[in-house]
This record gives structure tokens, sequence and C-alpha cells, in this order.
């Protein structure tokens, strides 16, 4: 194997961990703030790719042509409609249900989910068919060698992880993140010191959901291609994500969904086996890790109370 | 047995016997699974869902229910007799008809991979994602052993679910010793593993699956059709009794183990774990067993299925049949096995019979799935507090 080759498994990697880390990072968000797992997610992320889609459809019918502005408009207005979106699920789905059996929210939120899926192949026009995300990023490259950095993965990879040093930021430097800390980590006390509850957990979801539509509109643009599907395999790897990491954890997150992304790639490259064989590496590492670290790499600090 | 004071209802309805009502309910219910299965026309189906409605609403506000569900404590042998001769009658009286058979063979190894789900989740509180890659384990096993060896049959079902109990064991080190949604995200991975290795994989048929030969005893091939009485019977007769033996089966299993001390212990595991351990309950002990029992009915009930079809491949075993054990279980009512029953024949008849809205039948079971667990979250029979020993206070 050249060093070329190398070079380009590994800027695959970059850009899949990107997508799962912001995939993840919303499954991480939702639990600190409400201990639930919001399994509609990954179908969530869908609804994003398909809002940013049917936006680029109407501004290419009114004639805009200039890529540049139909990407940051099509990219904002998935990112903004899906984070409204995932309040309003929040509003009225999960949080009635907050002190629900765990077991209970993850099946509603795993109906929502084959709900939305089905409602998008139903009522989207030709749903059920694949569609093709227009590539609206520059398409040269460059080349070394055998590596070739196409400049469209170089943007979307600055992007995302701009993204998340964005989204760290905010948790953590704002007024608005330490709301949201101070939430995740007592409720009731939040509550008394004048923190507006169900506003934090509203924006948390928010965030979370806008997250994750900018992971879909990206693997769109990316793969140029999207479909009604999506989003369960997207939501159910981001969710082993947060999970491997450590639930709660912002940094767990990432870290996981760079995992994940590593494990693809070596399942698909470095191992004797055919490259199909990758899901079912990463998976099974993915269930040894959980053997070896049960409550992920990051561990949430809890006791038992008696 | 004797009677439990605390659970008689004050007046016995129409002045019978709690038993008698007991069985004409069965009976009402073996007519209407039958006009159920049968009902061809959406019209059909759409009336006979109204009266359901009709008969659990008079039912409830009667008191005929409550009679019921006394019938079912004090003379549970004849009851059950009686359910098991009613699925009998059912069977009979569809001898003639594939299509509904086949949903009734379906519906009843349902229930037994979800009698095992229940175990793990109802009882020991244990959740298990991946029960349709347990029970594609036992179709897979049934696949490859009926083609390559010449073993009979009937241990081939006992092998899927060995094979489902092995396979079982590797994921036993992270079940027990995650928990909630850590332990959620094993299975789920497992699930998913599973469904993907099949597909890639060459040696167990890739995308395309395998052939399942056929269930057969003692010489007799269950894919020809039997004779009665000179009327020629569908041969998914045969499955349906063998469904119907399985199922009871897997029944009896769970109502023992439940009522047993292991009952006991596994009940005591999904309340607190923390305090069973103290007062010297083996926890890993206790979640071990109840994952391989669940496993191996789960496995079980797949051999059979995988006959019974005679073909299969990846796409019936996703994430999305996991799914469908796990809202048969909480739909009936965790815990409760009656309530697992009534929950997968819903669950698995309702969208076939529902074809005139056939497009949208995720759709709106989905929807359904939600607006019930809102609405009633414990499911349609909620499990009821269980007494330490049946009857021990009427004991001197």
């Amino acid at each position: 194997m050249d060093i070329g080759l190398l070079g380009q498994y590994l800027a695959n990697g970059i850009m899949l961990g990107t997508m799962y880390a912001l995939v993840a990072v919303g499954f991480t968000l939702f639990f600190g703030v409400l201990d639930v797992i919001k399994f509609s997610h990954g179908d969530v992320l869908m609804l994003g790719a398909f809002t940013g889609f049917t936006v680029y459809l109407g501004m290419a019918g009114i004639g805009i042509e200039n890529p540049w502005v139909l990407v940051v408009f099509v990219t904002l207005s998935a990112v903004i409609g899906t984070a409204f979106i995932g309040a309003v699920i929040a509003r009225y789905l999960v949080l009635p249900l907050k002190s629900a059996p765990p077991l209970n929210i993850l099946l509603i939120t795993l109906m929502l989910g084959t709900a939305i899926r089905e409602a998008v192949r139903l009522f989207f026009p030709d749903g059920s068919n694949p569609k093709p995300f227009p590539s609206l990023l520059p398409s040269s490259s460059v080349e070394l060698g055998n590596f070739s950095l196409r400049a469209d993965s170089a943007i979307l990879v600055g992007v995302g992880l701009a993204v998340i040093v964005g989204l760290h930021l905010l948790i953590n430097r704002t007024r608005l993140g330490l709301a949201i800390r101070a939430v995740a980590q007592d409720e009731e006390t939040a509550k008394t010191m004048g923190i507006n509850y169900t506003m934090i957990v509203l924006v948390t979801f928010a965030i979370g959901s806008g997250a994750a539509a900018f992971a879909g509109t990206m693997n769109g643009l990316y793969y140029n291609e999207i479909n009604f599907g999506m989003g369960l395999l997207l939501g159910l790897i981001g969710f082993s994500a947060a999970i491997i990491g450590g639930l709660g954890n912002l940094y767990g997150a990432i870290l996981g969904g760079f995992l994940f992304a590593g494990l693809q790639t070596v399942g698909a490259v470095a191992l004797p086996f055919a490259s199909a064989y990758k899901d079912v590496f990463a998976f099974a590492v993915v269930i040894a890790l959980m053997a070896w670290k049960p409550t992920g790499l990051i561990a949430e600090r809890t006791s038992d109370r008696v | 047995m004797t009677a439990k004071t605390l659970d008689l209802p004050k007046k016995s309805w129409l002045g019978l016997p709690a038993l008698a009502i007991g069985l004409i309910f069965v009976a009402l219910v073996t007519v209407y699974g039958w006009l159920f299965l049968h009902a061809e026309s959406e019209m059909e189906v759409l009336a006979l869902l109204v009266a359901a409605a009709i008969g659990v609403v008079a039912g409830t506000r009667s008191g005929a229910t409550r009679n019921v569900s006394v019938a079912m404590n004090q003379h549970s042998g004849i009851m059950n007799a009686a359910i098991i001769g009613g699925v009998l009658v059912v069977i009979g009286l569809l001898s003639q008809e594939h299509f509904s058979l086949l949903m009734l063979t379906s519906v009843l190894l349902y229930l037994t991979a979800a009698l095992g789900l229940n175990v793990q989740f109802g009882y020991t509180g244990m959740v298990n994602f991946a029960g349709a890659a347990f029970f594609g384990i036992g179709a897979y096993t049934a696949a490859v052993m009926t083609m390559h060896t010449g073993v009979p049959p009937l241990l081939i079902l006992l092998c899927g679910g060995v094979a489902a109990a092995l396979i079982g064991f590797v994921l036993v080190l992270p079940v027990v010793r995650t928990r909630g949604h850590y332990s959620a995200v094993v299975t789920i991975a497992f699930a998913v593993l599973f469904k993907t290795f099949l597909e890639v994989n060459d040696v167990l048929g890739g995308p395309q699956g395998l052939t399942v030969g056929s269930m057969s005893i003692l010489g007799w091939d269950f894919n020809s059709s039997p004779t009665l009485f000179g009327v020629e019977m569908s041969f998914y007769v045969n499955y349906a009794l063998l469904g119907t033996v399985l199922a009871a089966v897997a029944f009896m299993f769970t109502r023992r183990l439940e009522r047993s001390w292991l009952g006991l212990t596994l009940d005591s595991v999904r309340l607190d774990e923390t305090a069973s351990a103290c007062f010297g309950i083996g926890v890993t002990r206790a979640k071990i067993l109840a994952f391989t029992f669940g496993n191996v009915l789960a496995g079980t009930a797949g051999a059979l299925y995988g006959m019974m079809i005679s073909f299969i491949a990846p796409t019936s075993f996703t994430f999305s049949d996991s799914l469908l054990l796990v809202a048969i279980v909480l739909l009936g009512g965790m815990g409760n096995p009656w309530g697992t029953a009534v929950a997968a024949a819903i669950v698995v008849v309702l969208p076939e019979k529902l074809q005139i809205i056939q497009e949208y039948r995720f759709l709106l079971f989905s929807v359904l799935v939600i607006v019930m667990l809102l609405f009633r979250p414990d499911g349609l029979l909620p499990r009821q507090i269980r007494t330490y020993i049946p009857g021990w206070r009427k004991q001197p």
C-alpha cells in the first residue's frame, strides 16, 4: 500500500468521522439535559437533508444559479428548519414523557422515526426512490501522487470541524451553554437558580437537530444522493458512537464518532477479509468495547444510591 | 386450587360462575379469530374491528372481563385447555386456506419468540433489540442442517434454539456488564452486525438467502397435504399444529418459570439489582439464565419459521423485525404472557388484513404504537403484582 492511497483513506475517514460526530453530539446533548435517548434522531437528519433538497429545487426553480448562494441557503434552511422540527418533537413528544420508563421512550422515538421515514417515502413526490442531491461545491482536486484531495470534501470537512468546535465553544463558553450544563447536571437546582428549564431543553433539542441536519446535508453533498432510509444506519452509528464515547459527554461523542469512522476505515483497508465486512468489524469492536468499558470510554460519573 | 377472596368480584355476571363466563369468552374469541382470519373484504375487517372495540368496552363495563380473569386464575388448567382447543378449532375451520393458516402460524411463532423476550425484559429488565437476529440464527441453522445433514428435523428445531443460545453466549459478557442504554447498544449493534454479515457472506447465501428443507416427523413430510375424511387440507395445517405445540410448550415454560423461585429471582433483579445482590441473589447468574432462555425460545421458533416458509433471506431478520418483537412485548404489557399473545396476534395479523391501506400501514402502525404508549403506557393487559406463592393467604 502506498502513501497516497493511505492519505485517501485517511481523508475519507476524517470525513465520515466528522459526520458521525455531529450525529453523536445530538444524542449526547439530549441525554445530558433530559436523560432520554431520542432514537428518531437519524430520521430527523434525513428530514434535514430532504428540507435542503426541497429548498434547492425551489431556488433552482426561480432561477438562482450561483452555487455558493445555493449551498449557503440550502444548508441554512436545512439546519434552521430541522432545528425547529427538533424543538417541536421535544415539546410535544419527549418532554411529556420525561418520567416514563426509558424503554417506552426508546420505543416511542423509534416509532416516531419509522413514522417520519414512512411519511417522507409516501408524501414526498416520488419519495421511495433515491434523490440526486446536487453537487454544489467545486469538484476540482489537488493531485499529490496517488492522493487526490477534492476541494468539496476539504470544504465539507473544514466546515464540519468548525461546527464541532463551534458547538464546543457554545456549550463551554457561553451563558446558554452554562445553562445547558446546569440543567444537565441538576434539573431541580437549575430551576431554582432561575433557569427557564423548558426553554433550555427546547433550545438543546434544536441545537442537536440542527447539527444532525448539517450532517445530513453534508452527506448529501458528498455522496450526491439522498434517500428516505439514509437516517436509519446513520442514527444507529451516531447512537453507538455516543455510547462508546460515554453518554452525556460532548468529547465522548466526538471521540466515539471518529473512533467508529476509524474502525470502518481499518475494517475496509487493513484487514484481510473483504471490505464489505467493515460494518461487521466496526460493530463487533463496539460490542467488545462495551464489554471492556461498560459505561463508555469517558465514563459518566454516577454512583448507586440504594 | 382454593378461591382467593381478594380477587372475587362482588357480583358475578348474569349469575353465572366465573368458569362458565371464561369458557363463553374463549368460545367468542375463537369465533372472532376465525371470522377475522377468514375475512377478505375491507368492510368485513373494519366491521370486525369495531365489533372488537364494542366488545372490549361492554366487557369492561359489565364486569365480565373481571370474571374472565378470575376464571383464568382459579381454573387455569381448564381455561388453558379451552384456549388450546379454541386454536385447534380455528385451524380446523381454516384447514383449506393457505394464507390464513400461514398468518396463524406466524402469530404462534412470533408469540414463542416474544415470550422469550418477555422473560428477558419483562421479568429481568434486560433490553434485547436483537430478537429477530436470534430468530434468524434459528432459521439459518435449520437451513444449513436440513440441506447438509441427515439430522431428524424435529431435532433441528432444538438445534436452532441451542445455536441461538451459543451465539448469545458471545454477547453475555457485554450484556451482563452493561445496563440500560449501554446494554441496548450492544444488542442493537449485534442486530445490525448479524444482518450485514448475512448479506456480505457467501457461504450462507448472501442477499439471496437459502432454501430450507421441510419439517418431517416419523417420515411424515410436512409439505404434503394431509387428507382427512376424503378432504384434502392445506399443508400449512401441519405447521399450524406444530406451531401450536411449540407455543403451548413455550407458554408453559414461561409460566412455570415465572411462578418458581427462579422467576422471583428474576423479578427482584429487575426491580433493584443492588438490593438483590445484598440479599445474596446471583444477579449475573439470573441475567445469564434469562438471556439464554429467551434466545433458545427465539431460535427454536425461528427454525420452525424457516422450515415453514422454506426460503429465508437476510431481509427477514432486520433491526425493524427486532423492533416488531419488542413492540409486541410492550404493547401486550411487559411481563404478561397473555398480553404478549394478544399483542402478537394484533401486530402480525392487522397489517396483513388492512390491505386497503397497504401503502400506509407502517405509518399507521407506528402512529398507533406511539398513541398507545402515550395513553396506556402499561400495555393492553398490564401484569398484575405477583403473589409470592399463588393462593398462600388461604393456608391456616
